[in-house]
């Protein structure tokens, strides 16, 4: 909202610079964001909260000031003003009738005939140019700046077009149409509030005026309304027209009831000292008086919130300078009755009273304190799970990322089944709903950074998916890693690489994913974790897996389909995985219980065995577990081979089994023995023991 | 190859002869100690001369042995100074082999090989920065739904239906749920305000809480806007706080964030939930409060020196009426709220023009924050 210093001084003798002046309003909560302009061109860019819609013109602000310096206001009624009481005889050949008294509760009319409709004089034009007006016409401009100074709005219809000579307020009919001013055509809803004539709709109430009785050049008499209507009922027809105008925006923020006499006279007043002609008559229909009660204040109360003893007398002179009145007279009570401006509808409870008290003593002026340590801690073990699994996604390489919350539907049916959360108003298809899967804001990233020449990538988010069930919205949490090929490749250690028939392999660039999952998933207590290759659809089914907590699946990974990556246009192989962190959170944190380091040398025995492609290892672990030595203390694979002198469909393993007792060193006929055990259960899955 | 020293067996105990093997061992240790170039021979070397267990030095105690019981003391005082003489010439070989390697040396200035370690986002970066000042001062972390009711994100927090201030929140809706109540219908938690009411539901006073977590709002992607954002929302509710504990409050948590020189100013606003509202500023941490970087305008203070970094205020007792039933009777009690945007403190911290570069996981950014 733009204000001219200049013009306020209209109303208070501003002896500050323009400059001091804007910043005591903004310590008031009338905030000048910008000052610009030299002089008398300066201008404050204001930002005035919704509540306070009695300071969105320069009355207003200037009745702030006044109550900021301490500073008498003068009234913006002219010597002439016609307004009121000094309105002529009524010889109105008009009639009002307020149908709808919820809708209306005050419609202020003055007829002006024999005018002529012609630009504005300098004084109003270069005013309203100043903030950025367009200017229409002596009465169209008139109007607008009335509204601008005293912030009440009005307007003005060619009383010649008002059939019947009748201003009815009611609420629209079925089947009625209105033109606005924007030469819209507009099906009216029975809920619209209007302004009609005996016939017709002329005006949206408080929103727009009508086409067809607009003021022309060819207008030679006029009635200007100046109406008080309710801010519900304005919001909602705007609302309903898809229409926000300054005088819409007023209304439904709550006018001043009193001041629609002022606003007509005023507008009177400009027309007819640019327009020539005669005010033929005044009308001021009241349907209902509006409440607004007295307010009790109590002085423990400002003391009890605001934390400071303010002095009575400061507190009263606070909000006398602000328009309010006490009743009965001040007395040195610490209870007091107050009257409210009819400016300040948003003035209705002791509250509000305090909040004018300390915004006027100015919130700078509270001395600061500290409340003590108080309250009960509110347990929030999930949190300290994100944080343990955030932390050593950190420490093994990966970058956190954030998408957006939204997907659209193709990825919503490609990278999950459930039922999918739409959004009403979004912001565009991609985005139309809340998403069900991390994997499609993960692929973004990724893709990214591939098209700007990024090759090595590890990025995790930690977010929130969303789906519908039974009416309901249910969230959940959920982690995703996404990781290239070569950033998988470039972190292998040369120490764990299993395959020696080639390098970096399918196999250890699997492993080195699954190893980074199984340090996440370390983090947890459980008794047992399963892998298996049912991965979803988009995932690749030849190299991916399923992880099983206890039972529950708690998380999926492996190269992203080849179709997809294909579709996506993916510069390089991307693998992903999935953290199921409702079903991982189900787990506590895994506690720490030391076992006491063994004071006896170990012993190790490697086995090289030949085996059909068709026996895993899993297979291999479980038949040497199930001999259940006692004294194994590890059975690992330490390399893998095929091809050259290993036959078709066949591979080489070299396996190492580290024996420990925590009693004894183990005898050399023991582990032998151990060891032939082994080599028979590895025989049973039709391995071919090497030399 | 010299042929390595051996340890003589004596039977000649006079004064000459001694003399005679004292400085032919001697010779022989001074003769291999020049031959000792590296620090894995520097090894052998000592420890043929030096070892406990069959080392030259040991050997030697032979010779007092076998010596003549009426000159052993004699013989016993040359071989203690001999093995001191030894001992001398074998360490400070030791040390000089240490000191300066034969081999080669590196080029040291060759980069390390960096194992990868990923970069916290700086927006959780800030907000877990946030979240340790509060919980310093005895605020518990909760957390609520970003799919929120009508009656949480709005009405609960006295944000009547069809009040303007709606308005301001530009909302993300669910889509079909015409046939639903109005307080009932889902739509995007606009702000982080909302777990606010459900956690006074759960918990009665006193309470120290703090709610940090994402927020949408219809607002297209630019280098200021994003759909999503982050928020930390905070309310301190007691039979006795006042007005002055709130700006005590965000004043320390101020100056713990961005360093104890910073200020902080208070002007009033407003909001339908707090009464008083208050936005507060805190004197711009990036040019000190002047206004100036040099001599260019500071941008993110807009040459103000100062900068608004959030919204607060006393709770509105409207809010209680909906929470009464858990104790929280404004005419007994009293609260403050605040709510800051974590985006907006991050860009500020680290100095960015564009929002877009929190969401788009660009590495080139995201590795800046290691
Ligand atoms: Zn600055």
């Amino acid at each position: 909202m733009k204000i001219s210093p200049h013009w306020l001084r209209d109303f208070v003798d501003l002896t500050p610079s323009d400059r001091q002046i804007a910043e005591d309003l903004s310590r008031a909560g009338l905030a000048v964001e910008e000052l610009s302009g030299e002089g008398s061109s300066t201008l404050f860019e204001m930002e005035i909260g919704t509540n306070r819609p009695d300071a969105m013109n320069h009355y207003g602000i200037a009745r702030e000031a006044a109550a900021v310096y301490d500073l008498p206001l003068k009234s913006p009624a002219g010597e002439n003003a016609a307004a009121g009481g000094n309105s002529p005889p009524q010889t109105a050949t008009v009639e009002i009738d307020i149908a709808d008294p919820e809708g209306c509760a005050r419609y202020t009319a003055q007829l002006i005939e024999d005018i002529q409709i012609r630009p504005s004089p300098p004084f109003i034009a270069d005013r309203l140019r100043l903030i950025d007006q367009r200017l229409i016409n002596n009465a169209a401009d008139a109007s607008n700046y009335t509204l601008w100074e005293i912030g009440h709005p009005t307007h003005a219809f060619d009383l010649d077009l008002l059939a019947g000579g009748k201003i009815v307020v009611r609420r629209a009919r079925a089947g009625e149409l209105l033109t606005t001013l924007d030469g819209v055509e507009r099906k009216l809803y029975p809920e619209d509030l209007i302004i009609a004539d005996q016939n017709k709709p002329v005006a949206l109430a408080g929103v727009m005026g009508g086409y067809d009785t607009m003021i022309t050049d060819k207008t030679r008499n006029i009635l200007i309304e100046s109406a008080w209507f309710d801010p519900v009922a304005v919001r909602k027809t705007a609302k309903r027209h898809g229409l926000h105008t300054d005088a819409s925006h007023r209304f439904e923020r709550g006018a001043d009831f009193a001041a629609t006499p002022l606003a007509c006279g005023l507008v009177t007043e400009r027309i007819l000292a640019s327009g020539g002609g005669r005010l033929r008559g005044t009308l001021d229909a009241i349907a209902r008086e509006l409440d607004q009660a007295p307010v009790v204040l109590r002085i423990a109360q400002v003391h009890r919130l605001l934390g400071t003893k303010l002095p009575t007398h400061e507190v009263l002179s606070i909000l006398k300078r602000l328009g309010f009145e006490l009743v009965p007279e001040p007395v040195a009570s610490p209870e007091f009755s107050v009257r409210i401006p009819t400016w300040r509808l948003d003035v209705e409870r002791e509250i509000d009273l305090i909040e004018e008290i300390a915004r006027l003593y100015g919130y700078d002026n509270f001395p600061n304190t500290l409340p003590s340590v108080r309250g009960v801690m509110i347990e929030n073990p999930n949190l300290l799970k994100q944080r343990k699994l955030r932390s050593r996604l950190l420490s093994l390489g990966y970058n956190e990322g954030l998408s957006l919350s939204f997907i659209g539907h193709q990825d919503a049916e490609t990278f999950s089944s459930a039922p999918v959360v739409e959004i009403a108003n979004p912001l565009s298809d991609e985005a139309s709903l809340m998403r069900s899967s991390l994997v499609p804001g993960m692929l973004a990233m990724m893709s990214y950074n591939l098209n700007r020449g990024t090759e090595n990538i590890r990025l995790f988010e930690v977010g929130d998916l969303y789906q519908r069930s039974n009416g309901a919205v249910w969230e959940r949490g959920a982690i995703c890693l996404g990781a290239t090929l070569s950033a998988l490749r470039q972190g292998l250690p040369q120490g764990s690489v299993l395959d020696k028939s080639n390098a970096a392999s399918d196999i250890d660039v699997f492993r080195a994913l699954k190893g980074d999952i199984e340090n996440l998933l370390s983090l947890f207590e459980h008794t047992s974790l399963a892998f298996d290759n049912q991965p979803p659809d988009y995932y690749d089914p030849t190299r991916s897996a399923r992880v099983w907590m206890d039972g529950k699946q708690v998380a999926q990974f492996g190269p992203l389909h080849p179709e997809i990556a294909l579709a996506r246009k993916l510069r390089q192989k991307v693998f992903i995985a999935e953290i199921f962190t409702l079903e991982l959170y189900a787990h506590g944190l895994r506690e720490v219980l030391y076992r006491a380091l063994p004071k006896f040398p170990g012993v190790e025995r490697d086995f090289s065995f030949l085996f059909p492609e068709s026996v895993s290892f899993e297979q291999m672990e479980g038949a040497v577990h199930a001999i259940g030595l006692a004294v194994l203390q590890s059975f690992q694979p330490v390399e893998l081979f095929r091809g050259h002198s290993v036959p078709l469909d066949h591979y080489s393993i070299l396996l190492r089994a580290k024996f420990q007792s925590w009693e004894r060193t183990l005898r050399e006929d023991e582990v032998g023995e151990y060891s032939r055990n082994i080599i028979s259960a590895l025989q049973g899955l039709g391995g071919i023991q090497r030399a | 190859m010299v042929a390595l020293y051996k340890v003589p067996k004596l039977s000649d105990f006079s004064p000459q002869a001694l003399d005679r093997h004292v400085a032919e061992l001697l010779a022989a240790v001074e003769a291999e100690a020049a031959a000792v170039k590296t620090s894995d021979t520097r090894k052998a070397f000592r420890d043929r001369w030096l070892a406990r267990k069959g080392g030259i030095l040991t050997q030697v105690n032979e010779w007092l042995r076998s010596a003549p019981k009426d000159i052993k003391p004699e013989v016993g005082r040359r071989v203690n100074q001999l093995k001191l003489e030894v001992e001398k010439r074998v360490e400070f070989k030791a040390q000089q082999v240490g000191k300066a390697a034969p081999e080669s040396s590196i080029d040291i200035s060759l980069p390390g090989i960096r194992r990868p370690i990923g970069a916290e986002h700086p927006i959780t970066r800030t907000m877990e920065e946030i979240v340790q000042v509060f919980a310093r001062l005895g605020y518990s972390l909760v957390e609520g739904p970003i799919v929120e009711s009508d009656y949480y994100n709005f009405e609960a927090l006295n944000f009547p239906l069809d009040h303007p201030a709606r308005d301001t929140q530009d909302t993300l809706f669910l889509a079909n749920q015409e046939g639903k109540p109005a307080r009932e219908r889902l739509l995007l938690r606009t702000h982080t305000s909302p777990v606010q009411i459900r956690t006074m539901e759960k918990v009665g006073p006193p309470l120290r809480i703090l709610a940090a977590g994402k927020v949408h709002r219809n607002d297209p992607p630019d280098a200021s806007h994003s759909p999503m954002f982050h928020q930390i929302e905070g309310l301190a509710v007691d039979s006795d706080i006042t007005f002055g504990d709130l700006k005590g409050t965000l004043d320390h948590a101020m100056k713990a964030l961005f360093g104890s020189q910073v200020k902080t100013s208070f002007r009033p606003s407003f909001f339908p939930f707090t009464e008083p509202s208050a936005e507060m500023f805190v004197s711009c941490f990036i040019c000190g409060g002047t206004g100036r970087r040099g001599e260019e305008p500071c941008r993110p203070c807009k040459r103000t020196g100062w900068i608004e970094i959030l919204g607060c205020g006393m709770v509105d007792p409207n809010v209680f009426e909906f929470v009464k039933q858990r104790g929280y009777d404004p005419e007994k009690i009293s609260a403050f709220a605040f709510g800051m945007g974590v985006d907006r403190i991050a860009m500020l911290k680290f100095g960015l023009d564009d929002l877009q570069l929190f969401f788009q996981g660009d590495l080139r950014f995201l590795e800046q924050f290691k």
